[in-house]
């Protein structure tokens, strides 16, 4: 699995306890910014869904997200930088998202927690977006419905590798056009709202 | 004389007509009042008593179940659309050539009684006479069934969309509405028409009702969610506010609308399993033992004891982690923090065990029409008596920081207090009815799954407040703790599957072995469950209350319409009134005890 976000990996022969030196960040300064920001990730838990129950597991005593730097969750997008969206998007809430990303400062990350925040999951159906990536920019998706903690913060530790390798053009990263291609308009309909 | 429909004979010329002492209480009352006209059709299949009624009738009839002395149906439980555009009509309750019906499960409290009503509603005119004015559980069911099926309700008042967005063409559950038609929503809704317009900016020399009147006052409006600190789920309140004081507020839902009733529509009746999972998440077995129960009612099986005995187990388990949550997260959002650790503790352990029994810690599916997925692994009862030890102690430890503590006090007592009449006007069911005072617990009061066997008490609270809902969830954990200590000293031995082929899968050894079973196997996986024409509800106490399945088979192996009571759906509808009148802070505070999971409240 890539980890840059121009398809760098990791280099083979690296130390693997976490010490990930970074093959592309150019000076001492970005290295450090990097290291700074990814093991002091302020999450943004925008729990929607089943998923959200597992986010909460991952914070609590158990799991411990805190052995990770990403303890101090902050619900505003104004106060945090990393979006882990957790359960399913509908067509609904897909602006309201949108609108929270734009808020977020950069740098910001996303994580798509699990199947349906990945791809729709199986609610193949006519009020789920098949995945948040036609909304907002994605830089991890986690498999699974729910994915186990574990999971989870794999996903957490695959994303600071990703920002160990982060140059400062990475950000801001492209966003999906909105509103999205496929939303085509439709007439009015006569039954849509009515009155007394 | 009913007008006899024009193209097949109605079910009530063909059959005799049955013997007025053999009718159901209700439906002979209803004739005795109306004439014997008011019913179209009727039949008490599966237990149930329905009635058709027509359509202009239907506010007399509903009016007359609800304020006769004899009957006093006090709650509309709930209120339902079925497209019957697809449905074959040979069948009670189902006749006539009108497209729709709208189906009102009534229930009466004091007298323990339950009836249906149907109503037929023709495409050309989708209209109906609104039942909000008798009872305010009516208002977002009717709603409800105005999204998904269009028909409209005469004298509702804000008959506007409430799962689907605001830009949303056509009517989901409708049958000639595919499943895949999505539709984006651009620009979410500013929900301004339903705030109704502030009161003119007052100023200075005008009526001085209210301190600060004098000077120039305008009414703030201010949007909480859906994605706010509270971590409940995606709600969304708009709230005009007068200093810290909520003026009036409107909910809106929908935001995590997954589609499971049209979903479910859309393979066989083993395969809504999973999807019963993700309503109310955070006890999912509940919900699967719901649902295969109701299924169970339509097919008229009942499950073994020792499968009955592991669905109570598993059930008070999953109503003891519901209960957690929701008590974690309320505390959360009043600022108790260590009550969170201390709870969730106890759910990853319940955790442990109920993943080595389904395989799964939150979304099981464990539950299957005719018993379960497998029977108790190795090592159950002891992980389940040693978790039973640490939920004491964690409800020890967390009411030793609540019970006397003068900050919880303050938030929670006398805050969102609602009366129980209102409250069963609302369709109030479980911990939320408890705590205004009324003891009603559908495992007492119709008790399935064995419940009349074991011994233990229903918590009830005085005045319907904030405190008192929390305080019947810690009760009720114990109590549950209670049961699962009797269900497992006394668990039967037996086969957990019912020995039925037309609902269980053989065993592999069968499978393999014998045609029979090859055929049996391949039968059941691919055309599925084939319940008898006809409709059932089964409902059973989920961890926020009644959680009703209505259930309507075609005879074929795909459920025809499957429809969920959710019960923090018409607890949630109440919730303008629990807030209006106090200040933002408390809405927080109320909002928690609700336990309102979107899961089950939009499905």
């Amino acid at each position: 699995m890539g980890v840059g976000t121009r398809g760098g990996r990791v280099a083979p022969g690296l130390p693997s306890d976490g010490g990930f030196v970074s093959t592309r960040a150019a000076s001492l300064l970005e290295r450090a910014a990097n290291w700074g920001r990814r093991y002091s990730l302020w999450p943004y838990p925008f729990g929607t869904a089943c998923c959200g129950i597992e986010v909460m597991g991952v914070l609590s005593n158990k799991f411990d997200i805190a052995r990770f730097g990403a303890e101090l969750v902050r619900f505003s997008p104004r106060q945090s930088d990393l979006l882990i969206v957790a359960g399913n998007i509908s067509f609904k809430m897909a602006p309201v998202l949108r609108r929270i990303y734009q808020q977020m400062c950069r740098p910001k990350w996303v994580i798509a927690m699990g199947a349906c925040a990945s791809s729709g999951g199986f609610y193949d159906n006519y009020s789920t977006v098949q995945g948040i990536d036609k909304v907002i920019h994605v830089d991890v998706y986690i498999p699974g419905c729910p994915p186990r903690p574990e999971a989870f913060l794999d996903a957490l530790v695959l994303l600071q590798k990703k920002i160990s390798q982060e140059r400062p053009e990475d950000h801001p990263r492209p966003e999906p056009p909105w509103p999205p291609e496929d939303a085509r308009p439709r007439g009015a309909d006569l039954f849509f709202s009515a009155g007394t | 004389m009913p007008e006899a429909p024009a193209t097949r004979p109605g079910p009530e010329e063909s059959a005799p007509e049955a013997a007025p002492e053999s009718q159901p209480f209700p439906l002979r009352r209803l004739r005795e009042r109306f004439g014997p006209d008011i019913v179209l059709e009727a039949h008490a299949r599966a237990g149930d008593a329905t009635a058709v009624v027509p359509r202009e009738r239907i506010a007399d009839a509903l009016a007359f179940l609800k304020e006769d002395r004899e009957l006093s149906f006090n709650t509309l439980t709930d209120l339902a659309g079925v497209d019957l555009a697809l449905f074959p009509r040979q069948v009670e309750g189902f006749g006539g050539d009108e497209r729709f019906q709208v189906v009102y499960h009534l229930h009466s409290l004091s007298r323990n009684d339950r009836v249906r009503l149907k109503v037929r509603v023709p495409e050309s005119d989708p209209t109906v006479a609104s039942a909000t004015r008798l009872f305010r559980s009516a208002d977002w069911a009717e709603r409800e069934a105005f999204d998904m099926f269009g028909i409209r309700f005469e004298g509702h008042g804000n008959l506007k969309r409430i799962l689907c967005h605001k830009d949303f063409v056509g009517h989901a559950l409708r049958k000639d509405y595919d499943i895949r038609d999505r539709q984006w929503l651009v620009e979410p809704d500013t929900l301004e028409d339903e705030l109704s317009p502030p009161p003119a900016p007052r100023g200075g020399g005008g009526d001085e009702e209210a301190e600060g009147d004098d000077l120039f006052t305008e009414l703030m409006s201010v949007n909480i969610g859906p994605a706010h600190p509270a971590m409940h789920g995606a709600f969304r309140v708009l709230v005009r506010l007068k200093g810290e004081t909520i003026v009036k507020a409107v909910p809106e839902i929908g935001y995590i609308h997954r589609a499971f009733e049209k979903s479910a529509e859309k393979g066989t009746y083993t395969q809504v399993v999973p999807y019963t999972d993700r309503l109310n998440y955070c006890s999912a077995l509940l919900n699967n033992v719901g649902y295969c129960a109701a299924v169970e009612k339509l097919l008229g099986i009942e499950a073994t004891e020792r499968c009955q005995a592991i669905r109570v187990i598993i059930g008070e388990l999953s109503r003891i982690i519901d209960h957690c949550v929701c008590l974690a997260a309320s505390l959360v959002d009043i600022g108790a923090l260590t009550n969170f650790w201390y709870l969730f503790r106890v759910r990853e352990r319940v955790y442990e065990v109920i993943e080595a029994l389904t395989g799964h810690r939150l979304t099981n599916s464990f539950a299957r029409i005719g018993g379960l997925a497998a029977d108790l692994n190795p090592g159950f009862e002891e992980g389940v008596r040693a978790v039973l030890v640490d939920l004491d102690s964690a409800v020890k430890d967390v009411l030793g920081l609540l019970a006397k503590n003068r900050i919880f006090h303050e938030r929670t007592i006398g805050v969102g207090a609602i009366t129980a009449e209102e409250a069963i006007s609302y369709g109030f069911t479980g911990p939320c009815l408890r705590a205004c005072g009324v003891a009603h617990d559908l495992r007492k009061a119709s008790p399935y799954s064995g419940y009349d066997r074991y011994d233990f008490d229903v918590p009830v609270g005085e005045n319907g407040d904030a405190f008192d809902r929390l305080m019947v969830r810690f009760e009720e954990m114990r109590q549950s703790a209670r049961i699962i200590e009797q269900a497992l000293g006394t668990l039967p031995g037996g086969p957990v599957n019912v020995d039925d082929p037309r609902v269980i899968i053989p065993p592999k050894e069968e499978v393999y072995a014998s045609i029979e079973g090859l055929m049996r196997h391949f039968v059941l996986v691919y055309d599925g469950i084939r319940p008898p024409m006809g409709e059932a509800y089964g409902f059973t106490e989920a961890a926020n209350g009644e959680l009703g399945f209505y259930v309507v088979s075609d005879g074929t192996g795909n459920p025809y319409r499957v429809r969920v009571r959710p019960p923090c759906f018409y607890v949630y509808s109440a919730f303008p009134r629990l807030i209006e009148g106090g200040f933002l802070a408390d809405a927080v505070a109320v909002l928690g005890g609700l336990n309102v999971i979107a899961g089950e409240l939009e499905r």
